[in-house]
């Protein structure tokens, strides 16, 4: 608790509230290292008093989340970290998202797998810390010595004297901070982390009374869309109103410096006078082409940056008997189902936001100097997410909303089309890696090679100010699971930079899947070579560190769960790949068959070691979830841009894993060490690679080249 | 123009603009926020309603066409406090992530149990064509099948 200071006082009619403020210098840096080497992402506080916790006069404890909820179950899982230290019953603790005005946010964002990782610690430092003072508290008003004060199950007890947290709410007079740092509990006394439950927030959604952003309203709400530019690189220049002004339903043509776009008294109607718009772009000398980005994307043709050495690979790897190969993956959208939008409230000297963000703060920032007026005046208040996927880290939409509740005084909600959605939104880049090797005469690979070549992931965004890059060296977020995690002798990994006249950012994973795929079916082609089982073939080249032996831990349950090694149904085969993020390690296997030309996923199983874990299904749903989304990107998504136009641009002709293609999935989970690591994106992985290697094993032929297909 | 339509039961009129579709009719005019918004092209299906019985994809469903007719919508599926057999499968199975999709599901397969009680894999494959991007796939099926199993024990 070091240099941490609690604050208390008295709620407005609620009991109490505690919050603390935490040191907040240098979270990006840190941030970096997370991405980097994978060390937990700390919480980064507001830089004042964060209230985290209200104890309520019905002897509720509401906790304010600095994370958002997008599907991952972190509401969930911070209920069950908190009520672990305060010994309440988790169901008594409503968890709210925090505000940019109240509560703890998050400077960074939420992402990167680092949200039950990076507060797991504080949190319970914090719960254990209230806890102590409703004890100190109940002690007072029972009149009792404090040390003989037990709370279980939100009962608070002294001899033959019980209180409830209720009434230590209405009889606590004042909030004293402790002197003492609380004991944190170890692991083996857990009892509500660890334990299967059921997301509190899944029955309002299933009842259809989720509020995500998309949902807000305001009473006098009116509607305002957008014009979007038709092709990669337009810029908007200037506007003039058209026929746009006396359209139905129009409330007022709004142009700004930026942009230009429509209020209406309709979505429908603000979404048609929209498209009657004069507008000027300035188009770009050049419309983006296909066939230039891929040769922009060619290992070779961007900056260079050696991210991992060890040994003398180069000079190895110029020798005979050099094994290579080439992998390609292409442009993807987040296609996330909720499109993006923001509801804007602008008075006189405050803004309210209501909307779908990672970006809490950074949103709050990008508001603020939009309307000139002090940060401490914008309200963002986060509702669920209609799924995030990197997607909600660039929040233009909150700045249009809130100039255009100016303009006509009133509340405006933006939103974005679909078709807005896969043009202007910011797409996964492409990847090209290329890969040496060499084998021994033991059939062991005695150097390696990686070049990873990719557009600007973490480098796109607002979240790193540009100075970094220089810290950074190389785009984290693009190299992402590129470096070699096999103990080789001679290793060498280089990260391209290539600079796109196209917008790329943070995808589930970023370059995750891509370099996965790269490396784990380079894996299969060396094991193939040494004519040794790939399963073998990898134990053989991990280390005996925990590192190595948590990978070999999750290659050895895939292993056993999914049969490998044993007969499968005719015309169907097993392929294997692994892989480590955020220090989790995930193995897979996919079993495939073959039909009608068209590769069928039949079951995958999945291993996977993320430490500590705080809910169980919770861990297999994202499992599931990221193998089925890594799964739909490997088999069947692309997009290509042709004349600045990104095709396709709509469902159905972007083509999403549906029912149909949804395999059977195995989760076994293995938990080693006392801290929890990462879950939402290391299943991301493996699986382009699993089913690329199960297609080997049925065809001989090497797919490199996602999505995968036979011909 | 003019529309009278009963929604969950309840009798309604309202004043809308010439071919708006009814998925804006149900949000943005009735506040009933539970049908989501997902493509507007009548493709992943997260807008799905019930009209007289008939699962459509209201974004692309002109609000005209509903006159005269009865709408169900997710807010209108649960009767009092008893969850709809296919919301208490999704439950049980624990099916949603982000959950945006998750009404359009339950509404698309608790139409398609209507016609097909007891749905085959292919069947579900063939009826179901929703798109669910956080990937809740295999515990919708189960869901699905869970479903059919409560629908007997209630019968």
């Amino acid at each position: 608790m070091n240099r941490r200071k609690f604050l208390i006082r008295t709620g407005i009619g609620v009991g109490v509230t505690v919050g603390m403020a935490l040191l907040a210098k240098a979270p990006l840096r840190r941030a970096i290292a997370a991405f980097a080497d994978e060390s937990p992402l700390p919480y980064a506080g507001t830089g004042g008093v964060d209230v985290w916790f209200e104890l309520t006069a019905e002897g509720n404890i509401i906790l304010y989340s600095p994370k958002v909820e997008m599907g991952q179950g972190i509401l969930q899982a911070l209920a069950q970290i908190a009520a672990e230290e305060l010994e309440v019953d988790w169901r008594t603790i409503i968890v709210k998202h925090a505000s940019s005005q109240h509560g703890p946010m998050d400077k960074f964002s939420t992402g990167g797998s680092l949200s039950v990782s990076g507060l797991f610690n504080p949190l319970r430092e914090l719960a254990a810390t209230f806890r102590e003072m409703i004890k100190e508290n109940a002690a007072a008003i029972m009149k009792v010595d404090a040390s003989t004060v037990r709370i279980e199950n939100g009962i608070l007890t002294s001899g033959n004297q019980n209180l409830t947290l209720a009434q230590v709410a209405a009889q606590s007079k004042e909030w004293k901070e402790l002197t003492a740092e609380p004991k944190l509990k170890s692991s083996d006394q857990f009892k509500v982390i660890g334990k299967e439950l059921v997301r509190f927030d899944l029955l309002p959604k299933i009842k259809g009374e989720g509020i995500f952003g998309i949902d807000s309203t305001l009473p006098n709400m009116l509607f305002g869309s957008v014009a979007r530019p038709p092709v990669v690189g337009a810029i908007f220049k200037s506007a003039s109103e058209g026929k746009a002004a006396t359209m139905p339903g129009v409330v007022k043509v709004v142009i700004e410096k930026n942009f230009a776009g429509v209020v209406a008294t309709s979505r429908f109607e603000a979404e048609q006078a929209k498209r009657a718009l004069d507008i000027v772009w300035d188009m770009p000398a050049e419309l983006a082409q296909q066939e230039k980005l891929e040769a922009l994307i060619k290992v070779g043709a961007g900056n260079p940056v050696n991210v991992q050495k060890e040994g003398n690979a180069s000079k190895m790897l110029w020798e005979e008997n050099v094994i290579e190969a080439e992998y390609f993956s292409p442009f993807g959208a987040h296609a996330h189902m909720e499109p993006n939008g923001a509801l804007a409230d602008v008075r006189e000297d405050a803004a309210t936001i209501k909307m779908s963000t990672q970006v809490v703060m950074m949103t709050r920032e990008e508001v603020a100097e939009a309307l000139d007026i002090d940060e401490e005046k914008v309200n963002i208040e986060p509702a669920y997410l209609g799924g995030g996927f990197g997607r909600r880290l660039h929040t233009p939409h909150a700045v249009e909303a809130a100039l255009m509740s100016r303009a006509v005084g009133k509340p405006v909600h933006v939103f974005w089309e679909r078709r807005e959605e896969f043009q202007n939104g910011f797409l996964r880049p492409a990847t090209h890696n290329t890969l040496k090797a060499k084998l021994d005469s033991k059939g062991m690979i005695e150097a390696i090679e990686h070049n990873t070549s990719s557009g600007d992931v973490a480098f796109s965004s607002p979240l790193l100010p540009s100075f970094l890059y220089g810290i950074a060296g190389a785009d984290f977020g693009a190299w992402r699971g590129g470096l070699i995690q096999y103990n080789i002798p001679n290793i060498n990994t280089i990260s391209w930079r290539c600079k796109l006249p196209i917008e790329t950012s943070w995808w589930r994973g970023l370059g995750l899947l891509a370099n996965t795929f790269a490396i784990e079916s380079f894996m299969d082609t060396l094991a193939n070579q040494a004519k040794a089982d790939p399963l073998e073939f990898r134990l053989k080249h991990l280390a005996d560190t925990e590192r190595g032996n948590r990978m070999k831990g999750v290659l050895k349950a895939v292993a056993e769960k999914a049969g490998w090694g044993k007969q499968v149904a005719d015309g169907h085969a097993l392929g294997l790949a692994c892989s480590v993020d955020v220090n989790t390690p995930v193995a897979l296997i996919a079993e495939i068959k073959i039909v009608e030309n068209e590769i069928k996923v039949v079951k995958v199983t999945c291993a996977i070691d993320p430490g500590v874990i705080v809910n169980p299904d919770g861990v297999k749903s994202q499992c599931e979830g990221a193998i089925i989304m890594s799964l739909s990107a490997s088999l069947f998504e692309e997009v290509t841009v042709k004349d600045g136009v990104v095709t396709p641009n709509r469902f159905g002709y972007y083509t999403i894993a549906q029912m149909r293609d949804a395999p059977e999935i195995d989760v076994v989970l293995l938990s080693t060490g006392d801290t929890p690591r990462g879950v939402g994106e290391p299943p991301m992985g493996p699986i382009a690679a699993a089913i690329g290697n199960a297609v080997f094993k049925l065809t001989e032929k090497r797919l490199s080249r996602l999505p995968l297909r036979l011909s | 123009m003019k529309l009278s339509f009963k929604i969950n039961n309840e009798p309604k009129t309202v004043d809308v603009p010439d071919n708006m579709p009814l998925l804006w009719v149900v949000r943005d005019v009735l506040g009933m926020k539970g049908t989501k918004f997902g493509c507007g092209q009548a493709m992943c299906g997260a807008c799905t309603l019930h009209v007289n019985g008939e699962a459509v994809r209201s974004c692309s469903y002109a609000a005209k066409f509903a006159e005269g007719k009865n709408i169900t919508t997710i807010e209108g599926l649960i009767s009092g406090d008893k969850l709809h057999a296919v919301q208490q499968a999704w439950l049980d199975e624990k099916v949603p992530q982000c959950g945006y999709c998750q009404p359009g599901f339950i509404m698309a397969t608790a139409n398609l149990l209507e016609k097909i009680p007891t749905p085959t894999d292919e069947e579900i494959n063939d009826n179901i064509t929703n798109i669910c991007r956080c990937g809740t796939y295999y515990r919708v099926r189960k869901a699905i099948h869970r479903a059919v199993e409560l629908n007997k024990v209630n019968l």
